[in-house]
């Protein structure tokens, strides 16, 4: 029996860019690592890295500088934020309901511990 | 580009049918994992590409022209196998000068660094080598010898962990780079599995799989919960295999799962699980 993993490789690169967008570390109009060094950093065959770039690519994410490589596109943090708010309902929300139905949790219980959560921080 | 044919090749040791009527290409720009059980048939393929066996029937040839005793194609396929044809007295550093007597493109310069980054001493005997280092000068010439096909057996036989991990980066950037074909044979599926883009499963002397990696990994999925559940939801679907845990079942098919009910989680089909499954029994 083993533990199914969630995601296809390609799939995690590209949150993976995602989310350094998202934090800063690739800011925007600069450019991100090469198909290569992300390939031999993760130790992945370069066409699945690619894969992974060209959806961002897709999603207008980021561009490609012909000669030059890739960059981050201006509005790419903007757009990564509606895309992950658009899925934050199927993402976290239904995983978090079932749960709490789960372990026999109620609406009410569950909107306190979110009230919780938002006052914690 | 450069393409290794093999049409309908059979090969028997004696009474024992090693290879039945195989048909494969291999191309620059690839790298093919080429998987099976002991005894599957995975060396003699390989032997028989290299010419250091005959085959009974069929025929492998390199862009276009046959490999049996064929010194111009056989030069464009560099196979590591188990054993060292070096002397055990010759130093690491002699036998990188020979390498490049016998192989034309062979890198010098980059074999050296590649001794320095895997701390490999040039000044040793390759017969006071370990087995790790033993590897690791095999797979250094390996890595250099600028051949179009790249044949690996068993490479990281021995290498601890982190040799392992840097063998594999600079397997990658080799193939970023020079875009040659390298032939994983491989017992260590999961390590191998994020590499190849194309997967070769051999069983029995014959080919059971042939696949674009991401396609077919893609195609498939694991389905786990309840085993009643499980069992519903997988009757007519293409199932591969099972496993269970108590009354806890992950099922693993060859097509996309949609329709979930509740309580069954949804993953993703691993190359280990499909190689289990296709090779048992």
């Amino acid at each position: 029996m083993g533990f199914a993993e969630e995601k296809p490789i390609y799939l995690q690169i590209s949150e993976k860019i995602e989310d350094a967008i998202l934090s800063g570390a690739f800011e925007e109009n600069t450019q991100i690592p090469s198909t290569t060094e992300i390939s031999v950093n993760y130790k992945i065959n370069p066409a699945t890295a690619l894969k992974g770039i060209s959806l961002l690519v897709e999603e207008g994410i980021v561009y490609k500088k012909r000669g030059l490589g890739m960059f981050v596109a201006p509005g790419a943090k903007e757009r990564i934020e509606k895309k992950r708010r658009n899925n934050f309902y199927d993402s976290y929300v239904r995983t978090l309901v079932s749960e709490a139905k789960k372990l026999g949790l109620n609406k009410k219980d569950l909107l306190e511990q979110i009230e919780r959560g938002f006052d914690d921080e | 580009m450069s393409r290794i044919e093999i049409s309908h090749l059979t090969k028997t040791f004696g009474k024992t049918k090693a290879l039945t009527d195989v048909s494969l290409e291999f191309e620059s720009g690839h790298i093919y994992g080429l998987l099976g059980r002991n005894g599957a048939g995975k060396t003699t393929l390989l032997n028989l590409i290299t010419g250091r066996l005959f085959p009974d029937s069929g025929e492998i040839t390199v862009d276009g022209e046959p490999v049996l005793e064929n010194d111009r194609a056989l030069s464009k396929i560099y196979c590591m196998t188990e054993g060292s044809k070096y002397p055990d007295r010759m130093r690491v550093v002699d036998a990188l000068s020979w390498s490049a007597e016998f192989y034309p493109n062979f890198g010098g310069k980059y074999a050296r660094s590649l001794c320095k980054k895997f701390d490999l001493n040039e000044f040793q005997k390759i017969g006071g080598l370990s087995t790790g280092y033993t590897s690791i000068f095999k797979l250094i010439i390996a890595l250099a010898c600028g051949s179009e096909f790249v044949l690996l057996d068993e490479p990281v036989l021995g290498l601890d962990a982190n040799h392992r991990e840097l063998f594999y980066r600079e397997l990658i950037e080799n193939f970023s780079s020079s875009q040659r074909c390298f032939i994983l044979s491989t017992h260590l599926i999961e390590e191998a599995a994020t590499l190849i883009d194309r997967i070769i499963i051999v069983k029995n002397g014959t080919i059971l799989l042939n696949e674009d990696a991401q396609d077919i990994l893609e195609s498939g999925c694991t389905v786990s919960g309840p085993a009643d559940l499980v069992d519903r939801y997988v009757q007519g679907k293409k199932l591969i295999g099972s496993d269970k845990l108590g009354g806890l079942k992950s099922a693993y098919l060859m097509e996309p799962c949609t329709h979930v009910p509740d309580g069954l989680t949804v993953g993703t089909l691993d190359l280990q699980k499909l190689f289990i499954q296709l090779t048992n029994a």
